[in-house]
């Protein structure tokens, strides 16, 4: 009897990654095209080096937008990707496990203690534009860590262990964010608050393309673990004994998404549910292999922040609103529906 | 003799209490060998330390040579491990755990080859579950679970196969089917087995060498009627037997007397 066995190949992979990146695209130049201010296309594109209303509000003010939301959609959804399969829990995200917090509280400490002395001697090289997003991933990692030793007994990790510190973590952190912000002054505490709203708001080309270096390069490090991620979902026992280095795996893996949860941290404060959900909704849709799930994820992630920036910024336009209430209200639902009809798939 | 894995005075304790203290055991290429002993002796330690998950005092030697000088994608191919129990967090199909077995034969960044799915797909057929391969692990059953996850081990085409208590949370028949298996896997591909087992007539029916652990110590070894009497049993589990000899009359087996 010929049974075919169906697993992850070439084949596969292109056609998930081709139509998810062919989708990225049209979602960045229709996103871009649209919002509250009509534009005239032809007009934009034809003088797009002199002084031109037009051009100005197409790629000064929507196109890094819009490429800062990719990046950070995708930065997101993989970090949800690696952290759920590092911790096997299904429930762990970025902010979930107070990551972000910690990433915020560095990223805050780094405000405030921002190396002025430094600045004549490194000059344009460390602006706030390098200094916050290496101060925010100094405090993802140390959070990280923290979580996870406080997680661990006789070396197993425990999942209820893990969501409570990380829970109790993530609100020790916010009490420290609160009370730095009463003992600063007032201009200080003002840009604080507007520094931890964040929001996906218009950021220079410099800043969007560092914050993609960081995310690009972590997420490209994460994706040449993608067969041990398959193996540690296993326990660490198991992927040790089927040949991973778990130890050194898990070193990586805080060291690459603590750079990528850092960055985005530091440009757009805590956007929420993208890391939690997209990579629950791409497991059902490609499945679980790392090796297709991380980038799939990575690419739907960056399409479905980059609607709903869009959204936000059409929706009560002039007004904007936060891009994590648009997340939760269109993601959630599409969650559960799907949850609902491919539930079996699902262990527990 | 060849030996497969040498322990010489082995010790390992978490905190103060040791799991095991000052085991010395030499299982040679090609053995079946059982390991009983009540719960708590240190079974599950001991494989646990074969397989370099844990690390004790004292000497372990893998044909011949330091096991701390292997590299773990090494040892994944000397080595398969079968569990009691295989927790799973997320949906895997029965084919993808099998292919897991071989991810140390191809590169991390690679998908896997013609080589990987023709032994994965021949490690499936000789544990009977190939017709399961689109399933998702977590909706199969105790019996068909286990048979994905020996067929992983056998996927990683090891020269040691070391099994805990493989058959806990089986009924009868396929705690046979797979003490079977093994049994068939010694005999016609040469595969040294440890196991560490709870059912003492199963042990005494399948595995021609026995190791009892009490206390952290070897206690007894040998064949089954070596190890078997009615004197070790009540020493070790401070139960009352009878040993009588099985239908065939070469292999002993117990028979509980209870104490009303």
């Amino acid at each position: 009897m010929e049974v075919s066995v169906k697993v992850l190949d070439r084949k596969k992979m292109l056609w998930v990654n081709g139509t998810l990146l062919g989708l990225l695209a049209l979602s960045i130049v229709g996103s871009t095209l649209l919002g509250p201010v009509r534009l005239n296309l032809s007009q934009a594109l034809e003088n797009m080096f002199t002084a031109n209303p037009d051009a100005e509000i197409l790629f000064r003010a929507r196109l890094p937008r819009v490429l800062l939301g990719v990046a950070i959609g995708g930065g997101m959804a993989a970090c949800g990707v690696v952290l759920q399969a590092l911790l096997r829990n299904p429930l762990a995200c970025p902010q979930m496990l107070g990551v972000s917090g910690g990433a915020s509280l560095g990223g805050i400490l780094g405000l405030i203690f921002f190396p002025y002395w430094l600045l004549p001697i490194a000059g344009g090289l460390l602006g706030e534009i390098s200094w916050v997003p290496f101060a925010a991933f100094l405090g993802a990692l140390l959070s990280m860590i923290f979580i996870y030793r406080f997680s661990l007994f006789r070396g197993r990790l425990h999942p209820y262990h893990l969501l409570l510190s990380g829970v109790i973590f993530n609100s020790l952190v916010a009490a420290v964010i609160m009370f730095l912000n009463s003992i600063l002054d007032f201009y200080q505490a003002q840009g604080l608050l507007f520094w931890l709203m964040g929001s996906l708001s218009t950021r220079t080309y410099l800043t969007v393309a560092f914050i993609w270096a960081y995310i690009v390069f972590g997420f490209l490090w994460l994706w040449t673990k993608g067969v041990s991620l398959n193996l540690i979902t296993l326990g660490e026992e198991v992927a040790t004994q089927l040949g991973v280095e778990t130890g050194a795996l898990q070193r990586q893996i805080f060291v690459a998404s603590s750079l990528m949860i850092g960055a985005m941290v530091s440009v757009s404060g805590m956007i929420g549910f993208v890391g939690l959900m997209i990579p629950h909704v791409m497991r059902l849709i490609v499945g679980s292999d790392h090796r297709l799930l991380l980038p799939a994820s990575f690419l739907a992630g960056g399409i479905f922040l980059c609607w709903a920036d869009t959204v936000a910024r059409i929706l009560l336009a002039p007004a904007e609103l936060p891009v994590g209430i648009i997340t939760a209200f269109f993601g959630g639902p599409f969650f559960l529906f799907l949850l609902y009809r491919e539930g079996r798939k699902l262990p527990i | 003799m060849k030996h497969a894995i040498r322990t010489e005075n082995l010790v390992f304790a978490y905190k103060e209490k040791p799991v095991l203290d000052g085991v010395s055991l030499s299982i040679e290429s090609g053995e079946m060998v059982g390991i009983l002993g009540p719960n708590g002796s240190g079974k599950t330690t001991l494989l646990k330390i074969f397989s370099a998950v844990l690390s004790g005092r004292g000497e372990v030697k893998l044909n011949g040579r330091a096991i701390e000088t292997y590299s773990k994608r090494e040892l994944s191919r000397i080595f398969a491990v079968v569990a009691q129990e295989n927790q799973i967090h997320f949906p895997y199909t029965a084919a993808e755990i099998v292919l897991m077995g071989r991810a140390s034969f191809h590169s991390p960044l690679a998908l896997e080859g013609k080589r990987d799915l023709e032994v994965a797909r021949a490690s499936m057929q000789f544990t009977d579950c190939l017709f399961l391969s689109d399933r998702y692990l977590h909706e199969l059953s105790g019996g068909e679970k286990q048979r994905v996850i020996i067929a992983r081990a056998l996927a990683q085409e090891p020269q040691i196969l070391l099994l805990d208590e493989p058959s806990a949370f089986l009924d009868l028949k396929h705690q046979v089917q797979i003490l079977e298996l093994m049994r068939q896997l010694n005999r016609e591909q040469g595969l040294t087995i440890v196991a560490a087992l709870h059912d003492l007539n199963l042990a005494a029916l399948f595995f021609p060498r026995l190791v009892m652990l009490r206390d952290a110590k070897i206690y007894r070894e040998g064949t089954a009627k070596e190890v078997l009497t009615e004197k070790t049993i009540e020493e070790v589990y401070g139960i009352r037997v009878r040993v009588e000899p099985d239908p065939s009359g070469e292999k002993p087996q117990l028979f509980i007397c209870p104490s009303a």
